[in-house]
């Protein structure tokens, strides 16, 4: 009654709005709370980005449709240029392929005589990069895969030159993965020229990584290719990362600062490889047990 | 009736999702730090308008959708978006009777609010991201907020949506 006279008095006034507002607060505060313990909220934000699928796909729309346009319209001439380029290119990439095959055949010998365990050729799985912008705090893009194409979380992303990153949140049909330069990413690699191992960390920049764990009188030039050491599962061994491209010593400090670029053309890719390998399945088998 | 209803809603149901798009539209990295919170802007012009019908509620919900779309923490979103609601509802009497200029000013330190708010959870979740990801939606933000309100009031007054 009371309440109800106070309404009429003041029309501006909206019942019950600071209760409302404590009772979603707390809401949010303890859906937060699930969400960064563990993943109990997994299928609540399945559901709702299954929703959301066709908005990407809207958003997405128009730059695919510009791509289309700039490739149907390309003259006769550029197309043939083109051709040529990739037959002789194909024709290069084939004759280093014969002799990785023999390369391959002997490493696998070798490693038997060593009775150490085989490297498994990895299964792969090309993508698109979706021209969606997600977690404005990450460095992180959207691909147009999910789990119902066999994507998993912690799944491995690589373009032609080297590591892009790897699935943090897959979803249905699209998933998100982040990129080795985000802030929060962190690769165990190996520099290539000598087997020394380290951890290269996101700089938050698009073109830069940092090593921060090298220290002063280790063995890292500027041009070294650092590439995954394996260690850790997620990564598979041996696939490129960056390249050091500046190492400077500071005598009174434990550590080097050293960074390097990533191999990959990070800020470009319009198509990404999803990897299956044998360790990365069986981490996922052994999440799911 | 109920059909009447439904369509004067269109007009806000329609302004959320180019906002939601607007917000998931890829931008040149030189400027992506400088994208405003669209959702952010519409949640405050609408409860603005109407109060009653569009509360902390709603923009709770909006806030939960945005965080599925952009894989932040799940009421991450929502929670900084029912605040802004809920101060806006709060003073909208006297916000509508304010002059652009000083509409947009009452704005800007809502809109650092509302970033603060996600800086916040951020921090106690361990989620580390360079500081101007925080303030160039702030100051891009209030600057098309007289665009945005422009163009919104422009929309409403042309097709009556509300109550």
């Amino acid at each position: 009654m009371v309440a109800s006279r106070e309404n009429r008095n003041n029309p501006g006034r909206i019942p019950a709005l600071g209760l409302r507002l404590l009772g979603l607060i707390f809401i949010s505060i303890l859906l937060m709370y699930f969400d960064n313990r563990d993943s109990h909220l997994d299928s609540v934000r399945k559901s709702i980005g299954a929703a959301m699928y066709p908005l990407r796909v809207t958003v997405d729309a128009p730059v695919r449709f510009w791509n289309w346009i700039g490739d149907s319209t390309t003259s006769r001439n550029r197309l043939e240029q083109e051709l040529s380029r990739l037959k002789a290119e194909r024709l290069l990439t084939n004759a280093r392929l014969q002799k990785l095959n023999a390369l391959e055949a002997e490493n696998t010998r070798l490693r038997a005589l060593l009775e150490a365990r085989n490297k498994v050729r990895d299964q792969v799985r090309v993508a698109e990069i979706m021209s969606v912008d997600a977690n404005p705090f990450n460095h992180s893009l959207v691909i147009d895969v999910g789990t119902q194409d066999g994507v998993f979380d912690g799944q491995v992303l690589v373009d032609a030159n080297g590591v892009v990153g790897q699935v943090i949140k897959a979803g249905l049909m699209t998933s998100q993965a982040m990129l080795i330069t985000d802030t929060d990413h962190a690769l165990p690699v190996e520099v290539n020229r000598n087997g020394l191992r380290t951890i290269v960390v996101g700089t938050g920049t698009i073109d830069s990584l940092s090593l921060p764990f090298i220290v002063n009188n280790a063995d890292i030039r500027v041009g070294d290719l650092l590439v995954t050491s394996g260690l850790g599962g997620t990564f598979p061994s041996g696939y490129p990362v960056a390249i050091v491209d500046s190492v400077t010593r500071i005598p009174q400090e434990p550590y080097a600062n050293v960074t390097a670029k990533p191999a990959a053309s990070l800020g470009e890719v319009r198509e990404v490889m999803l990897i299956f390998s044998a360790a990365a399945a069986t981490a996922e088998a052994d999440d799911n047990e | 009736m109920n059909r009447d209803r439904t369509s004067r809603r269109l007009p806000i149901i329609i302004s959320l999702l180019i906002g939601l798009m607007l917000t998931m539209m890829p931008l040149p990295n030189a400027i992506a730090a400088f994208r405003p919170d669209w959702l952010a802007l519409l949640v405050i012009f609408w409860a603005m308008q109407l109060p009653r019908t569009w509360s902390v509620g709603t923009a709770w919900i909006i806030g939960i959708v945005l965080d599925v779309s952009q894989g932040t923490l799940l009421g991450q979103h929502a929670l900084a978006l029912c605040v802004i609601a809920f101060i806006t509802v709060r003073f909208h009497l006297l916000m509508r009777v304010f002059p652009l200029p000083q509409l947009t000013a009452t704005v800007f330190p809502m809109l650092a609010l509302y970033q603060f708010l996600l800086f916040w959870i951020n921090g106690v979740a361990g989620v580390n991201a360079p500081a101007v990801t925080y303030w160039g939606p702030v100051i891009s933000g209030a600057v098309l907020w007289p665009v945005v309100m422009m163009f919104l009031s422009g929309m409403r007054y042309r097709t009556r949506s509300g109550h």
